[in-house]
């Protein structure tokens, strides 16, 4: 029974959370309403009444405090677990992930760890428009001495919730809001997705697409409509922005030849800049049949109008058609 | 105090020598504060420093060796020449680090008191920062924080009178930045900060309050660095006669006077704390000059706990 257990992608991430935190006295949870309100998207729940209101722990409306306070109680051998209400809060408190947790073990002289967990609901498709709805995991990707994952799949967030909570290195998990109803398989023992490790989701010969988050999952509807005129798509989860598996992208380019790169972030210097990059570097690249392909949000901010907000990200059209002409060569 | 002065009066003529590179904030003057601050905790009570910090850490009981060998870039340093002067820190006494950005200890201070409410510990979190940092959103989110939650922190505000080149009448809406605890309904008070019995007399209270149960204080001790801001400053905005006026209360020679005349201490007790403070700096320093210079190979060390990526690839 338990194998074909679903569960949606916030649930899951909630159920991993209350596992952590009954594994672990230190493990707590703070941000902006995430108590009595269950947070901004319903991610923590009713957890603030099986755990009380010190470990699920409703911060004033103040990111670079709540945040820093988050980091200082990690080096001082606390566990927490900082929700942004939207990730594009986090630009309030830039000071105390950049500055002070991503550095912090390694000015040390790698005497400190600095065990925090912040979670970050990002994404367009909300009608949120500029100011909530951006993609902003490759500003943090930059950054040594931060992890930055990024899941596509109920399974895929639980686990990266409790793999960040175990690891000892501050830890990003980026969340697309459009994702959080999603339903799926989720094994209910606690367990960890390995960070730094991406996954192919579909196995084909002629070209790689390497996606993360909801790109996965319109990738892989392309990828369904295109072998229906006989082309055959492999699909990367890139899973881990930071760091990046390289080895599971090289080893899938040599054997299909083309890469296409899909991503919501900007496209400029986004994280398909980066892949393209690491593959124009490897041996992959002497394999290649075409030119390296991305397709990536738009340079410009998040519009509100729907129409204007569906053309601002990569659709499951443009990546069809982009994957045909990549393939097929432009007719 | 004596440790403190020499110890950054011989950092200093180690720059000039060109024994170290990078530059450095000495808190000559300022000594009375981190001690008074500092004498009565335990290495179980954490202090988050400043950019100013080396009194701090020495008065949080850090070995000047262990000091010199960092500025001097040497893997035996406290960062084993990784932070420097201005990450200066030592996690064994409590010291979790100077800080490079105005305001930056301040969350991490109030975040440290709460991992120690989490455990129900007595021990306390005091925060070092600057008249330059009253003004930082850092400084108001963190006191807001720590009063509503009531952790067990102290937040000392080391005024000495310029944050780099700006005076606090320049920069400062309130004459004392004490006053502002008002606003955070936490005991906030002023106290002269190159006196030692002032500065440990109100620390006294703030830790009892805070080891009890009763929440955060603002601690204010007003101060003056006799030497400017970092290596670059050349002095443009304070009067020769300013700087006489504060030296003329140097807080060394006000603590041995008030020693002798209470008789805690004699001229030759004082003067053979002297000589064995000379010791310890000759002693540090020649240890840190025969320090390890790290190899470039170890670059990549402590970026993250585990080292499993290179430049961002996973290994």
């Amino acid at each position: 029974m338990s194998d074909v257990r679903e569960l949606s992608f916030s649930a899951a991430i909630q159920e991993g959370l209350a596992q952590a935190m009954e594994a672990d006295p230190r493990v707590f949870l703070m941000g902006e309403d995430i108590g009595v309100y269950g947070g901004a998207f319903q991610v923590t729940g009713d957890l603030i009444h099986r755990f009380g209101e010190d470990r699920v722990r409703d911060t004033p409306i103040s990111e670079l405090g709540g945040a820093g306070v988050a980091v200082g109680a990690a080096v001082a051998g606390s566990r927490p677990v900082y929700e942004f209400q939207f990730s594009d809060f986090s630009m309030l408190a830039m000071e105390q992930i950049v500055n002070q947790a991503a550095k912090m073990r390694f000015m040390l002289g790698g005497k400190v760890s600095v065990p925090v967990v912040f979670r970050m609901p990002c994404g367009s498709g909300t009608g949120a428009a500029a100011q909530h709805s951006q993609s902003l995991e490759a500003w943090f990707g930059h950054v040594p001495g931060l992890k930055v994952l990024e899941p596509s799949t109920p399974e895929d967030a639980k686990g990266m919730v409790l793999a960040a909570i175990a690891d000892p290195d501050p830890v990003l998990v980026f969340e697309h809001k459009l994702l959080y109803k999603m339903k799926g398989h989720v094994p209910a023992e606690m367990y960890r997705t390995p960070i730094g490790k991406a996954v192919v989701r579909r196995e084909g010969k002629q070209a790689t697409v390497v996606a993360a988050a909801i790109m996965v999952h319109k990738a892989l509807e392309a990828a369904e409509v295109l072998a229906s005129e006989g082309i055959d798509i492999e699909v990367i989860d890139l899973r881990s922005i930071r760091p990046i598996d390289t080895a599971t992208i090289i080893e899938s380019v040599k054997k299909t030849t083309r890469l296409a790169c899909v991503y919501e972030g900007v496209k400029t210097l986004g994280i398909g800049s980066e892949i393209s990059a690491l593959i124009a570097e490897s041996e992959a690249f002497d394999y290649l049949d075409a030119p390296i392909l991305r397709l990536g949000g738009a340079e410009s901010p998040m519009p509100y109008s729907p129409i204007l907000e569906k053309a601002a990200v990569p659709q499951t059209e443009d990546i069809i058609a982009a994957l045909r002409d990549l393939v097929k060569g432009r007719t | 105090m004596y440790l403190i002065r020499r110890f950054e009066e011989m950092a200093e003529e180690s720059y000039v020598r060109g024994l170290t590179h990078g530059t450095m904030h000495l808190s000559i003057g300022q000594e009375a504060t981190a001690v008074g601050i500092c004498m009565d905790l335990s290495n179980a009570d954490y202090i988050t420093s400043t950019h100013r910090g080396h009194g701090h850490c020495i008065g949080k009981g850090a070995e000047v060796k262990y000091m010199f060998a960092e500025f001097f870039g040497k893997e035996e340093g406290y960062c084993r020449g990784r932070g420097g002067s201005m990450h200066i820190a030592d996690p064994a006494t409590g010291n979790l680090g100077a800080n490079g950005i105005v305001g930056g200890g301040l969350p991490l201070a109030t975040g440290a008191a709460l991992a120690i409410k989490q455990r129900g510990a007595k021990d306390v979190a005091v925060c070092f920062f600057g008249d330059g940092a009253n003004n930082e959103g850092a400084f108001h989110e963190s006191l807001n924080i720590a009063a509503v939650w009531k952790l067990p922190v102290i937040f000392v505000c080391e005024n000495n009178q310029y944050g780099m080149s700006v005076s606090t009448a320049r920069s400062t809406a309130v004459k004392d930045v004490a006053t502002r605890a008002i606003a955070y309904a936490m005991p906030g008070v002023t106290v002269d900060g190159n006196s030692v019995a002032d500065v440990a007399e109100a620390m006294a209270a703030a830790t009892e309050l805070a080891r009890s149960g009763g929440g955060p204080s603002l601690i204010e001790c007003k101060t003056y660095r006799t030497k400017g801001h970092s290596r670059s400053d050349r002095n443009r905005y304070r009067s020769k006669d300013e700087i006489e006026d504060w030296k003329s209360r140097d807080p060394i020679p006000m603590f041995e006077t008030e020693l002798e005349s209470h008789g805690v201490a004699t001229r030759t007790e004082i003067d053979g704390l002297r000589e064995s403070v000379e010791k310890e700096i000759q002693d540090g320093f020649d240890f840190a000059t025969k320090g390890t210079d790290p190899v470039p190979a170890s670059l990549m060390q402590g970026v993250t706990t585990t080292g499993d990526m290179q430049g961002g690839v996973a290994t």
